[in-house]
């Protein structure tokens, strides 16, 4: 295969392009059939609306040196149960995580694309982005997908991470349209957030450590399954339990389940005797 | 009728070389020797800010020599093609050989006349294996030069850039197989200081690498305390 200059200049960046040291914008130029299709037409098919998997409850709490972040490992397709096993939380870089809620498909596609984002970012300017600028390019894909959320292929990520030159944790909340809020001590997103949201206020303490923070979560999420037939409890019986992760000056951590398995039965020894 | 202007292609691609080649000689050289999990990229470089190399994916690392607008427009365009690739297809299909032709052929076509003067640049595209297997890190270099070629070296250490030959010289008497990383730092670092015939503050280096043992993205860069700590023992 031979090439003309031309062709192989033309991956070339040029200088002034804000735009070059995004992997969104290059994949838009150069793979445009990878980028998700903007749908036109009318309101998505009764039929294919139920086949679709959704992710259900995410959330994220902030402790003194970090934040961290939690997932039910459910994902349901219209009444059905689909997956007992389901990721939701995602590392986007060393710093940062993003939980995702809504169409199972594009939520993950958008954690995938933003995780190359960052490190693409990283790459081509030599610094990774602020913690505030990771958050506003995640609202940018948010917005981005919002032709298909017209559709109802609704995404809503959760985002939290520590600025690793302030060590500071913070929490970003999203819309279906890309509105970006951050919270000032805990968050929840999915069908579950309202029960979940309930325990979180009730339970979270300004200034606690990371291992309460992720005791907190895991007890938001159990009142979450409770509640909500989308979201999963912990399944003892194949031993599949939530995944939680914490973020500090040293980086994104998953807790192994021996852990958060120890963080279940707590809850659960609570409970019993109440 | 004025008679058309006309240069022989032996001229033509004679005179060409030489200019990329006289425009490299005015730089730096650069050192990538391989150590026992990977490979260091060693160069004086007293800027901290503007690099001569760089990571581009999980296991490679990018190394250049030569007019810095020419290779830093490289380097991006080799993060993209990486990064598009391995969105498109998985991680581990984004590999070294694939970024090397491409360099090859855009440089091959720069070269050949399809801009006003050639490149004035020499990469280095660096490899790791995948795992640490006990037997080295399963490094593969590839060095194109200005014309597209990519020269083959027998040796485990490369030389590019301006004076070369005391550099490569001094390698092959100090370089030993297996040594650790900060051994092979310090050894590529006496090259240039033997070569230069003047000490570098370990300041004015630039040593980066592709280290196996190392998690996902294998790439590092020694600054300030660690950078001290690797060059003067």
């Amino acid at each position: 295969m031979t090439f003309r200059a031309e062709e192989l200049l033309a991956g070339l960046p040029s200088p002034f392009d804000a735009r070059s040291s995004s992997f969104f914008e290059t994949l838009r130029r150069q793979a445009p059939d990878a980028v998700p299709p903007v749908f036109a037409g009318g309101p998505m098919a009764e039929e294919l609306r139920g086949r679709l998997v959704d992710g259900t409850t995410v959330l994220a709490v902030r402790a003194a040196d970090g934040v961290v972040i939690a997932g039910d490992r459910r994902a349901t397709a219209g009444n059905l149960i689909s997956r007992g096993d389901m990721r939701k939380i995602f590392p986007a870089d060393d710093w940062s995580a993003v939980g995702i809620s809504g169409t199972a498909g594009p939520a993950m596609e958008l954690a995938r694309i933003f995780a190359t984002e960052l490190e693409h970012y990283e790459k081509v300017e030599g610094d990774p982005l602020s913690l505030e600028g990771k958050s506003n390019k995640l609202a940018g894909l948010v917005r981005a997908h919002l032709p298909m959320a017209m559709q109802g292929l609704i995404v809503v990520p959760l985002f939290a991470g520590v600025d690793p030159r302030t060590g500071e944790g913070r929490i970003y909340e999203y819309d279906p349209v890309g509105g970006r809020y951050r919270a000032t001590s805990h968050a929840a997103t999915g069908s579950g957030s309202l029960a979940a949201r309930a325990t979180l206020k009730r339970l979270v303490t300004a200034g606690s450590d990371l291992r309460t923070a992720a005791s907190v979560a895991v007890e938001a999420l159990f009142d979450a399954a409770e509640e909500d037939s989308a979201t999963g409890g912990p399944d003892l019986i194949r031993s599949i339990y939530p995944i939680v992760a914490s973020i500090d000056a040293e980086g994104y951590r998953e807790l192994t389940d021996e852990q958060v398995a120890a963080h279940v039965e707590d809850t659960v020894e609570r409970r019993r005797n109440r | 009728m004025a008679t058309p202007f006309y240069v022989a292609p032996e001229q033509f691609m004679k005179d060409r070389a030489e200019y990329a080649r006289k425009g490299i000689a005015r730089g730096r050289a650069l050192v990538a020797a391989e150590y026992r999990d990977g490979v260091v990229f060693v160069s004086e470089n007293p800027s901290r800010s503007l690099h001569k190399t760089s990571e581009i994916y999980d296991r490679i690392g990018f190394a250049a020599v030569g007019r810095y607008n020419e290779f830093e427009s490289m380097r991006v365009a080799g993060i993209r093609l990486a990064d598009v690739k391995g969105y498109q297809y998985a991680r581990e299909d984004v590999t070294a050989k694939a970024l090397a032709n491409a360099y090859s052929q855009a440089l091959g076509a720069i070269f050949m006349g399809g801009e006003a003067k050639p490149y004035e640049v020499e990469l280095l595209i660096a490899e790791v294996g995948h795992e640490p297997d006990g037997e080295g890190a399963g490094l593969d270099l590839y060095h194109i030069i200005y014309d597209g070629s990519i020269v083959p070296h027998d040796h485990r250490f490369v030389v590019i850039g301006g004076e070369t030959e005391p550099i490569e010289q001094s390698l092959q008497q100090q370089w030993t197989p297996g040594m650790d990383r900060d051994a092979a730092i310090r050894t590529c670092v006496d090259a240039l200081r033997a070569a230069a015939g003047r000490p570098i503050e370990s300041d004015d280096l630039e040593v980066s690498g592709l280290d196996i043992t190392r998690q996902r993205r294998r790439f590092f860069r020694l600054r300030d305390e660690a950078l001290r700590a690797a060059v003067e023992r």
